[in-house]
């Protein structure tokens, strides 16, 4: 009856490692189906205020403003004056309302009238660019406006 | 030459190449999160005649010059003390007692020559358009911050819990079922009449006038 005796090992069985690739795959699709590559590439110096008394971003139902100086790689070309921007381009002030409705018409048809405007502004702006803008909104009667900030508190730090 | 069976391809380091490609989506991943502070703008009309009269009291005036510093009712004032200042303004309750506008939930001084009662309160943001928009949204901060420490404390006495954490709970859909959500925003509603938030924005001045 020996034929049926199991050869017997002192080695400890390896771990088996078949169903790894799988469990990776598995984390690597889940990455990236959530990854979302920046879709606005910045033109801007982009240092947001703080401020603690915030609420979320609604980001299906936005339209973002940006403004600040120029980054530093523009700053030959374009100076280092504030400016806007919009999408992917630097806009004038006197142009906002036709870029934020080509911007409006890339959200969703039935999200069109819920817009919110997202301003991203840079710390060291002035006030009188922010309500150049605030005045083309209500022109435009895009009403609901967020100014986009960074946790934290200006008094604490 | 007899056809011989193709060799398998060696999987050994499929889980490699995974791990490559793992790593470069997890570095490249930013789950954005912005947040911030939501204003609903004014809606553009035609200009009327008619003045609306808002009574010297009610109305706290917040002054920001060209150099960021601060005049609150007249006075010079550090940024630390703007939340408390607007805290006192509108939870004074001056109306007196009895009168239509007498505010039973205020407990503040009840001094006379402040706001009569958190409706009528109005506070008011002037800019210079010269003011830097850290401080503009640092002011802005403040005056939120006063507007939900008198809602919170009102939410907690009422129905005992806070007014800010139940509006992220209900933003971020930690509420399950329409009629709970329903009664909640009900809820929330009735606290924001309590101490409607009353910011105005004069358009800002040229620098120098």
């Amino acid at each position: 009856m020996s034929k049926f005796k199991k050869k017997k090992s002192n080695e400890l069985p390896a771990v088996n490692t078949a169903s790894l690739p799988d469990i990776v795959f598995m984390l690597l699709f889940f990455f990236m189906v959530v990854t979302v590559l920046r879709d606005d590439n910045l033109l801007v110096q982009n240092k947001l205020p703080k401020a603690d008394q915030v609420e979320k971003l609604k980001k299906d139902r936005s339209v973002y403003i940006y403004a600040g100086k120029p980054s530093s790689r523009y700053v030959d070309k374009y100076g280092s004056e504030p400016k806007i921007q919009i999408g992917d381009k630097y806009t004038d002030i006197s142009n906002i309302k036709f870029a934020l409705t080509e911007a409006r018409q890339k959200l969703l048809p039935e999200l069109q009238d819920k817009v919110m405007v997202a301003l991203k502004v840079d710390e060291k702006t002035n006030t009188g660019m922010v309500t150049d803008i605030k005045q083309e909104l209500r022109d435009l009667n895009m009403l609901k406006i967020i100014y986009i900030t960074t946790p934290g508190n200006e008094i604490t730090q | 030459m007899a056809r011989r069976a193709t060799p398998e391809v060696n999987a050994g380091s499929m889980a490699d190449i995974a791990f490559l490609l793992l790593i470069f989506f997890l570095v490249t991943t930013t789950i954005e999160k912005d947040k911030g502070i939501a204003r609903q703008l004014p809606p553009k009309e035609p200009p009327t005649d008619e003045q609306v009269k808002i009574k010297e009291k009610n109305l706290f005036i917040v002054n920001v010059n060209r150099s960021d510093q601060l005049l609150v009712e007249e006075k010079l004032m550090e940024l630390k003390d703007l939340r408390q200042a607007a805290i006192a303004f509108l939870d004074n309750g001056g109306a007196a007692s009895g009168t239509a506008e007498y505010c039973n939930y205020c407990k503040g001084k009840r001094n006379p020559e402040s706001s009569d009662n958190p409706d009528k309160a109005v506070i008011s943001v002037q800019n210079d358009r010269l003011t830097s928009y850290k401080m503009y949204i640092a002011v802005q901060n403040e005056l939120v911050a006063a507007y939900n420490f008198l809602r919170d404390r009102e939410s907690q006495r009422l129905y005992g819990w806070k007014f800010t954490e139940k509006t992220k709970d209900l933003d971020e859909g930690k509420i399950k079922g329409e009629a709970a959500k329903e009664a909640l925003q009900e809820k929330l509603e009735s606290i924001q009449k309590l101490f409607p938030q009353k910011l105005s924005e004069a358009e800002p001045k040229k620098s120098g006038q």
